[in-house]
């Protein structure tokens, strides 16, 4: 990993976000409340670039007909599917390792190894130096 | 003995039979209307599908006594425990007040003519759908007779069944301990299929299959197991090999559009293990057992089929009721344990 | 750092397999790019009153969509306009960008539906007019589906007589929410009509009929619109199948898009078994419902089912033959496939290449270069 220096932080406002590409990856970089935050470009799903897509709040319930919008601008939304990614960890919000079978099991290429757990959009560590935006890939 | 069926089709004889359970002036209604027999396009009384042919006895309906459903269903097939399911149209009423008046005759009838008369025998509570609030009263009234296991529900109705229009029936069956059956069927108050109705009895029976899918779709979008954690609802007649495809296209879209019902927070996957159940018959199987035991692994639970013969439906021939492909640990969970997980009333009343 | 469920590999362009998408959506920039080619009559009539269909909303759907125009977020043409409306966009992101070399365009938008019957035929004339001059002219690669009145089968079927043979129409499309199912009578002379040109009929889920989209009344949410598609097609296909369309039209071909496939196996199970009980009713059958399906039928891929884990899915494809299947993205829709991960499976090469690219050239006639 080296550390890469992609723009000013002034560059990205808060509650917006902006993609490079570091190493031939497509990096996104979100400003929350002025920190920030690094994701890989590419839903886990299908692939589609997470930059594109709109910042939402989570909208959650325990009953039907009941709507709790909290943590409003903390999720990104695939521009595709819609899955809604938390942009500071990744994770998903649906999240399908709830979903257990007797025989799970992940298509791995030959060569790499077998990974199963829940759908999280890969995060990169991004830090700020000075005025500067400084992504680790 | 113990093996319980979960789908078993008591005919009325004919409205005669329900005349003693006809309260005030609608004894007389049916006479002096002319009223005929409630019985549903879904079933055309002589048609292959509605008996198998060694179970139409030469005068009179099949399935119309108690010593028919023994001689034919319960002792050939080694039935410990049996669960009556009334098709009696009584659905199909447009006037509520007729609808009480019919499903209140045929639950009396059936727990006169037929619980009365077998200890093997359970029962579905008939409803008349067509008022929610009456359906209630009907489902509070008979829930006292422990015999009474489950509210019975038809596949198609005024719309779907998992909106809120409905939720008082389930609350009903909840609070006392009842499942909800949906079976085969329909009202036909809208056309028989999503795209108009058919031609052919041959697209309406099949059309029930996707009939059922819409109302999965429905019960679990709507949230109606968020709201009744521990309900069971049982698909009865439905067939079941669709069930992992159709769960599969389900799952897919709500993983995107979760915030649209977000009350709906596990997977419909996870959903249907913990509170969907499906009757073994008819099961539409592949040509070759192996695919049966594909679709079974596709399912990825042995908790969700439950044994039944559909008697006196044509589903099988002779004497054996299993579709190839099952093994008999998996038949013994289909044929006692899952039932016996599912209607918890059962279990207070069978030995 | 976390980790993919699926580890992802970003596949340079050039390297990308070529592909057949069988479900393209070109899209209108604005009403009036029909003009050239509408009566003024019916220029005027579109000004006042719109196209009118079976459906409560004048415009927008009364299940709204869950991304605008029911598209990518990120499809929108840089120059402008709604996704899908620009050739030159669509040949970039999608066509170049996913090595597309053979594309099927199925326009929306069209006279389809529309209640008016004389408006509804002017309409499609003027959409089949604008894929030739607009879409076909500007991309080799890409397709055409003629679209019909199907609501009057007599006009439908003048309109597929107009465009047989010609330029690079390879098939009829029709939307799959019809006024009564597809098999019905009303609807034969429209299928005599393909069959005797040889062109396949493109079944695409959606449409104006006027039923709901269950046999149980109209639900609440989009997402139960949208996996109800599955159920609507079924009965339209159950109705083709058992109405006899494929016994009366030994040549006819018909394709199945944008409802998914896996439903395809039970449901043949289902009609078979039905079939043989109920055998008196249907003797016009000459062969078994799966048969008919087996050799008439075709489906697109889109929007694939997602088991899990994923091999399921390879016991769905066996059961259908791999020589079925036409590999769709939708583009621009917001339900794409995107095809470099829609089947993260291991298959043979044969598979791949009948899969993403065979298949249709077969299906269409169409050789690529």
């Amino acid at each position: 990993m080296t550390r890469h220096v992609v723009a000013r932080t002034s560059e990205i406002p808060p509650g917006e976000r902006k993609r490079f590409t570091i190493k031939g990856r497509p990096i996104a970089v979100f400003n929350l409340d002025n920190a920030f935050y690094g994701m890989l470009d590419r839903c886990p799903h299908q692939g589609g670039s997470l930059c594109a897509g709109v910042t939402t709040g989570l909208v959650i319930s325990k009953e039907p007909g009941q709507y709790d919008y909290v943590r409003k601008g903390e999720f990104i939304r695939c521009p595709w599917h819609g899955w809604e990614f938390d942009i500071r960890t990744g994770q998903s919000y649906c999240d399908p390792e709830r979903i257990r079978s007797k025989s799970y099991s992940v298509m791995a290429e030959s060569g790499a190894s077998v990974v199963a757990g829940p759908y999280v959009a890969e995060t990169i560590p991004v830090a700020v130096e000075e005025d500067y935006i400084v992504v680790d890939v | 003995m113990d093996t319980i069926d979960c789908d078993i089709h008591p005919s009325v004889p004919s409205f005669q039979a329900l005349l003693p359970y006809l309260p005030g002036h609608w004894g007389d209604v049916v006479v002096t209307r002319g009223m005929d027999e409630l019985n549903s396009i879904s079933y055309p009384p002589n048609s292959p599908l509605t008996a198998r042919p060694d179970w139409r006895p030469s005068k009179g309906k099949p399935a119309a006594s108690v010593e028919q459903v023994r001689a034919e269903c319960l002792e050939p097939f080694g039935i410990g425990t049996g669960i009556l399911n009334c098709l009696y149209g009584v659905q199909l009423l447009f006037s509520e007040d007729m609808a009480v008046a019919y499903a209140r005759a045929v639950n009396d009838w059936v727990a006169c003519e037929w619980l009365d008369k077998d200890d093997r025998l359970r029962a579905s509570i008939v409803i008349p759908v067509q008022s929610v609030e009456l359906a209630v009263e009907e489902i509070d009234r008979c829930a006292a007779d422990k015999r009474f296991v489950q509210v019975l529900m038809l596949a198609g109705a005024d719309m779907p069944l998992g909106k809120r229009h409905y939720w008082p029936i389930y609350a009903a069956a909840a609070r006392h301990g009842l499942t909800v059956g949906i079976h085969a069927g329909s009202n036909y108050h809208n056309p028989s299929t999503a795209v108009g109705w058919p031609s052919y009895y041959t697209e309406d029976y099949v059309a029930q299959a996707q009939a059922f899918q819409t109302q999965l779709t429905s019960l679990i979008c709507e949230g109606v197991f968020t709201r009744h954690p521990t309900l069971k609802i049982v698909m009865l007649e439905s067939g079941w090999t669709w069930l992992p495809a159709h769960l599969w296209r389900l799952t897919k879209y709500w993983r995107g559009l979760r915030s649209e019902i977000p009350w709906v927070d596990r997977s419909p996957v996870e959903i249907v293990r913990t509170n969907i159940r499906f009757s073994l018959t008819p099961t539409d199987a592949p040509p070759r057992a192996e695919g049966l035991q594909r679709i079974l692994d596709h399912l990825q639970s042995d908790e969700i089929l439950l044994f039944s013969t559909d008697y006196p439906h044509n589903q099988f021939e002779g004497d054996d009721p299993w579709p190839a492909g099952i093994s008999p640990e998996l038949r013994r969970k289909i044929a006692v344990d899952n039932p016996r997980a599912t209607y918890a009333r059962l279990m207070e009343t069978v030995a | 750092m976390n980790v993919d469920v699926r580890p992802q590999r970003a596949t340079p362009v050039a390297s990308k397999l070529a592909i057949a998408d069988c479900d393209i959506h070109p899209a209108q920039r604005t009403p009036h790019d029909l003009d050239p080619w509408l009566p003024q009559q019916w220029r005027d009539h579109a000004a006042q009153y719109g196209a009118i269909r079976r459906l409560g909303m004048h415009r927008g759907p009364a299940y709204p969509k869950s991304q605008p125009d029911a598209s990518r977020r990120d499809a929108y043409p840089p120059e402008g306009g709604r996704q899908g409306s620009s050739p030159s966009f669509m040949a970039k992101q999608h066509l170049d960008g996913n090595n597309v070399v053979l594309g099927i365009l199925n326009p929306l938008a069209s006279g389809e539906g529309v209640s008016n019957p004389d408006y509804s035929a002017a309409l499609c004339r003027a959409v089949n007019h604008w894929q030739e001059e607009v879409w076909l002219a500007a991309d080799s690669r890409l397709y055409g589906s003629i679209v019909v009145p199907y609501e009057h089968a007599d006009v439908a079927a003048a309109e597929i007589d107009y465009w047989a043979g010609r330029g690079r129409f390879v098939q009829v499309m029709i939307l799959s929410r019809t006024a009564e199912p597809l098999g019905n009578r009303r609807y034969w002379k429209m299928f005599a009509a393909a069959a005797a040109a040889n062109l396949p009929v493109a079944v695409h889920a959606f449409g104006y009929g006027g039923s709901p989209i269950t046999s149980s009344g109209w639900p609440s949410y989009y997402i139960e619109e949208m996996t109800g598609h599955a159920q609507s097609c079924q009965a339209g296909l159950s109705s083709m199948i058992v109405e006899g369309i494929f016994e009366r039209f030994p040549a006819l071909r018909v394709v199945m898009v944008e409802a998914g496939f896996a439903w395809a196996p039970s449901l043949a199970w289902r009609l078979d078994k039905v079939w043989k009980t109920l055998r008196a009713e249907t003797l016009h059958l000459k062969q078994s419902p799966s048969d008919y399906m087996r050799n008439h039928v075709w489906w697109t891929t889109q929007p694939m089912e997602e088991p899990e884990p994923r091999e399921h899915l390879l016991d769905t494809i066996e059961w259908m033959g791999w020589d079925r299947l036409l590999f769709a993205t939708d583009y621009p829709h917001w339900d794409f496939d995107d095809p470099s991960q829609a089947l993260p499976l291991r298959i043979t090469e044969a598979q791949r290449r009948q899969f993403f690219l065979e298949n249709a050239c077969k299906l269409y006639g169409v050789d690529v270069p």
